[in-house]
């Protein structure tokens, strides 16, 4: 069994030398000048260019498929349809629902059909033009709640006799009894809406297949290892005679997180043409392939006693998947399951169905199956607050779990430094002096968070380590490190890195990274539930220190000292007791290589048996959890019904900060991405199953000029498994941000706001409802609805 | 086909191209010019931005061959390839990449990358208008780049870094670095 949890938090030399400042990232210089190169940068010599048919119908039988006219066009290498790939795949083996082109039907506008391998783009596309196929319309679902009831058609016909992909029923404690006995119980409906990742690098694929008959695959992907499985699986070639690389990648998300139509299509396509095959999406096509946020109803109700101690927690939530399983499974649980903390709830019960639509598959986007039941009890939670009379921060602080506990579920928590970010925001936010006194149409709100960092669920079951790292160094004094792990932009090979060098005691440049090539690099699952740093960086220090040893009792052999006297820092060997003694890093490898040959070692990762006792108890169960809170500060114009957000506080406690720049970088992109999705952007499909605006400009993505001022707090609670303490940055720091913005959007103008996104229609509507509400009341006797203190 | 004969980067390039190929597909596939990227090819995202005769231009939307008579520079030429930073990790540039590109790396504006060299080129093109423009003036500058990774804060704190060094101002220090300045100093 691989390693774990026992490296410690601690510097291997007293202080950290290179861990906790902001260094350079290790390809920062590469993408600086341009140099560095992405999947459609790749140019293999008589490489052919590739495109997809498309569905034009959101629900279909395919009657006929004939290509025998594209085929025929000039400058055509060869056409795929169904048939050719024809084996079902599924990110989590459980539900393999996809195929690479489509076999028997066609589930949403956009379902790949065919693809095309030609001389050029232009030839491809003009080939798709020829490609006649004859499909038998459907009904198609593009409401959740239709799919919920009505059983036919189905969208999968080898799924239970229904619509639903996926149900989650799960009790902890007795929630009907607290209700019972609560002194305020608060009801609510709330609607997420749809979003997408929109990574700048649209998907891109390059595959050859050399005359040896091996099939390599550059691929945009954030998932290498699943994308390997699933060739194997799908071409039905034997794993190792498949390479797959991930070149540089240009933004993920979780959008890059799925084996993807593209990949199985150019290696297909490759060899059958003996080329190499290019394919490469316009955004429109992304826009499609979505794996985006799922759209969420949530019904919650929480009751609580009148100081404000949450009493219990109900949800029941209807989830729309769109038209595949995907990460669904996962998704379904996660709604449920990571709503567990940072509080502490005696009692907890949700519902959760995902259904079947005919829109394209909704995925993993970052804060997977989480963001949308965070922004519903958080927005409750505030409610809370403000009927009771109590302040907002005041009444997370009183009901925070605490650290070294348990959740309701089962779930472990060990670090926490919740407390800390509820500070952190109070303070920076000027809280307690500016709430309730700015001028009108101006509020502050609040909400905290908690998220994984990973899982222990490894998507296929295996005893096999979770992370692995292979090291290599030689006289040259250059330690390279092979590492399965894929860098998506996050900084994952530079922590990498960082952590060799403090382990080793070098310059961290004389250490090189190479990623995500499974040809040279030991299994990594990929970049997906902040997974990487900690369980990376714990395979990485694991082989770090196997291979220090090896120099550490090199040198001190020579030296004829103790082992405990030999210090490796600042690029050299030290004896402690004799300042005479010193040799370089490059000399000490030298003894090394001659007393133990060829230098090596390898390190892993697996996680300790996590989670509750019961099916799907260890579905987000994490090794450790981050937490964060955020203060939105929002201006709402009563007149337009604009909504406008000058500035955000967001506090993220990450464990050990193990750079804290790119910490920064991971917290202020996930705050900007938050407030995007509750305010600009909409992942929308029309009655007909057409996306309403498959650009990034009708999607709203905003500028420079759109998004607030965001103000970073680092909380460093050091978390006693993680990579000296480290934990995740990448994903937590965007859940808070969409309630804090409902909760401040109430401070400002008294509207609660609980259907995304954040229009100004919406706030409008909301404002009137309110005059009439207040008008109305003036007359009758004030009459509450929705519970009350009792 | 059509015979290009364009300067890019300080060369005069000759290539044949499609008559409709724009100067995004003539950079990146004919001349091999790779570090101006293609997010949306429809001029939304800016990734493509490339400077003609000093001016940020969209490739994406102009015809290779209007780029014809007009000095075009890309990322690439941003920084002479023989010319290499310092090696010490908090060293500052020391001639040959431009001071826009190492404030980029230093103040982590580049986690993917990929809309970077467009911004960058957007920069240098604001610099270049104006040694010390506002806050405002950056974000509009950038506007037309969309970047999906940062939420645009380390990218304006570049920028704003650059603009220090070259006018001897005092480089921007965001809250995280005050916040664990004072940690630090409360735990001594």
């Amino acid at each position: 069994m691989a390693a774990r949890d026992i490296h410690g938090v601690e510097a291997p030399w007293e202080d950290f030398r290179v861990v906790g400042k902001s260094h350079r990232k290790i390809d920062g210089v590469s993408k600086a000048t341009g140099e560095a190169v992405y999947a459609d940068d790749i140019q293999l010599q008589g490489m052919l260019h590739a495109k997809t048919l498309r569905s034009p119908h959101a629900h279909a039988r395919i009657v006929s498929i004939d290509s025998s006219r594209a085929l025929a066009l000039p400058g055509v290498h060869a056409v795929i349809t169904g048939a050719d790939l024809s084996v079902q795949y599924g990110v989590i083996p459980w539900t393999p629902d996809e195929t690479a082109l489509a076999t028997e039907k066609v589930r949403f506008i956009g379902d790949e059909v065919a693809a095309v391998a030609a001389v050029d783009e232009d030839t491809a596309n003009a080939a798709l033009e020829l490609i006649e196929v004859e499909y038998e319309e459907l009904h198609a679902f593009l409401d959740p709640r239709e799919s919920l009831e009505r059983d036919a058609p189905q969208i999968h016909t080898n799924r239970k006799e229904n619509n639903v992909s996926k149900h989650v029923q799960l009790d902890f404690g007795d929630v009907d009894g607290a209700q019972e006995s609560a002194d305020l119980v608060v009801k609510g409906s709330y609607r997420f809406h749809g979003s997408t990742h929109a990574a700048i690098e649209p998907h891109c694929a390059v595959a050859r297949v050399a005359p040896d008959g091996v099939l390599t695959l550059w691929s945009s992907t954030q998932i290498s290892h699943y994308v390997h499985r699933a060739l194997a699986r799908v071409l039905e070639w034997e794993p190792q005679r498949i390479r797959v690389i991930q070149p540089c990648l240009g933004g993920a998300f979780g959008g890059k997180s799925d084996p993807f139509s593209l990949e199985f299509c150019v290696a297909k396509l490759a060899q059958i043409t003996g080329r190499p095959v290019k394919m490469l999406w316009t955004r429109e096509e992304v826009f499609y392939a979505h794996r985006g946020r799922h759209p969420m109803e949530l019904d919650y109700t929480t009751s609580a006693t009148e100081d404000g101690k949450i009493t219990s927690v109900d949800a029941k939530i209807l989830i729309d998947g769109g038209s595949y399983s995907s990460f669904g499974l996962v998704t379904t649980y996660y709604s449920g399951q990571l709503l567990s903390g940072p509080y502490d709830f005696p009692a907890y019960r949700f519902d959760s169905t995902r259904v079947f639509t005919n829109k394209p598959p909704c995925g993993p986007k970052r804060g997977h199956g989480s963001v949308q039941p965070r922004f519903a009890f958080e927005c409750q939670l505030d409610e809370v607050a403000e009927r009771l009379g109590i302040d907002p921060i005041e009444i997370r602080r009183k009901n925070f779990h605490g650290e070294h506990t348990k959740t309701v579920n089962g779930q472990r928590i060990t670090s926490s430094g919740f407390m800390e970010c509820l500070d952190k925001v109070e303070r920076g936010s000027d809280w307690t002096e500016r709430r309730g006194k700015l001028p009108r149409g101006r509020g502050l709100g609040v909400a905290g968070s908690m998220y994984i960092s990973g899982t222990n669920y490894p998507i296929y079951p295996n005893e096999m380590p979770q992370a692995g790292i292979q090291l290599k160094a030689d006289r040259s004094g250059l330690v390279t490190v092979f590492s399965g792990a894929n860098d998506i932009g996050q900084g994952s090979s530079s922590v990498v890195r960082y952590l060799v060098a403090e382990e080793l005691g070098m310059d961290h440049e004389d250490v090189r990274v190479i990623a995500a090539d499974s040809d040279l690099c030991p299994v990594d699952l990929g970049a997906y539930s902040s997974r990487v740093t900690f369980m990376v960086g714990n395979a990485t220090i694991d082989a770090a220190r196997k291979l220090r040893a090896k120099i550490v009792t090199a040198v001190a052999e020579k030296w004829e000292v103790e082992e405990a006297r030999v210090r490796l820092m600042e690029g050299r060997a030290i004896d402690l007791e004799d300042p005479e003694q010193v040799l370089s890093t490059r000399e000490a490898i030298e003894l090394a290589e001659a007393r133990f040959d060829t230098l090596g070692a390898t390190g892993s990762y697996n996680t300790p048996t996590l989670g509750g006792d019961y099916r799907g108890g260890s579905i987000g169960a994490s090794p450790a959890y981050s937490f964060t809170a955020h203060v939105v500060e929002v201006d709402v114009d009563e007149e337009t019904g604009r909504i406008t957000v000058p500035k955000v506080w967001c506090a993220h406690d990450c464990g050990r900060a193990l750079n804290p720049r790119l910490v920064a970088g991971q917290i202020e992109g996930s705050v900007y991405m938050g407030i995007a999705e509750a305010l600009l952007e909409e992942h929308k499909v029309n009655r007909f199953g057409l996306h309403s605006g498959p650009s990034l400009l009708d999607y709203r993505l905003p500028t420079a000029i759109d998004t607030p001022d965001i103000e970073t707090f680092i909380v460093e609670s050091i978390d006693p498994e993680g990579p000296y303490g480290a934990k995740e940055a990448g994903e937590g720091p965007l859940h808070s941000a969409i309630p804090a913005l409902a909760n401040a959007i109430h401070d400002a103008v008294g509207i609660r706001l609980k259907e995304l996104p954040f229009t100004p229609a919406k706030v409008l509507a909301a404002l009137r409802e309110k005059r009439e509400r207040e008008a109305g009341s003036g007359a009758a006797t004030a009459m509450d609805s929705q519970g009350g203190l009792g | 086909m059509r015979v290009l004969t364009l300067d890019v980067n300080g060369d005069r390039q000759e290539t044949a191209a499609p008559d409709h190929w724009t100067l995004l597909e003539v950079l990146r596939y004919k001349l091999g010019l790779t570090g101006s990227k293609q997010g949306c090819d429809k001029g939304d995202c800016g990734a493509c931005t490339v400077l003609v005769d000093g001016k940020p231009v969209l490739s994406c939307l102009t015809l290779g061959a209007e780029a014809q008579g007009c000095a075009v520079q890309t990322i690439e030429g941003l920084r002479p390839a023989h010319l290499k930073r310092s090696a010490t990790p908090e060293g500052t540039a020391t001639g040959g990449i431009d001071p826009v590109q190492d404030a980029f790396d230093r103040c982590g504006a580049l986690q993917c990358g990929f809309c970077q060299p467009g911004m960058m080129l957007s920069a240098r093109a604001l610099l270049d208008r104006s040694a010390t423009p506002t806050r405002e003036e950056i974000q509009k500058a950038l506007s037309g780049n969309l970047c999906r990774c940062t939420g645009y804060t380390q990218i304006i704190e570049a920028v704003e870094t650059a603009i220090a060094e070259s006018t001897g101002g005092s480089s921007p220090r965001p809250s995280w670095v005050e916040d664990r300045k004072h940690l630090r100093e409360e735990a001594l």
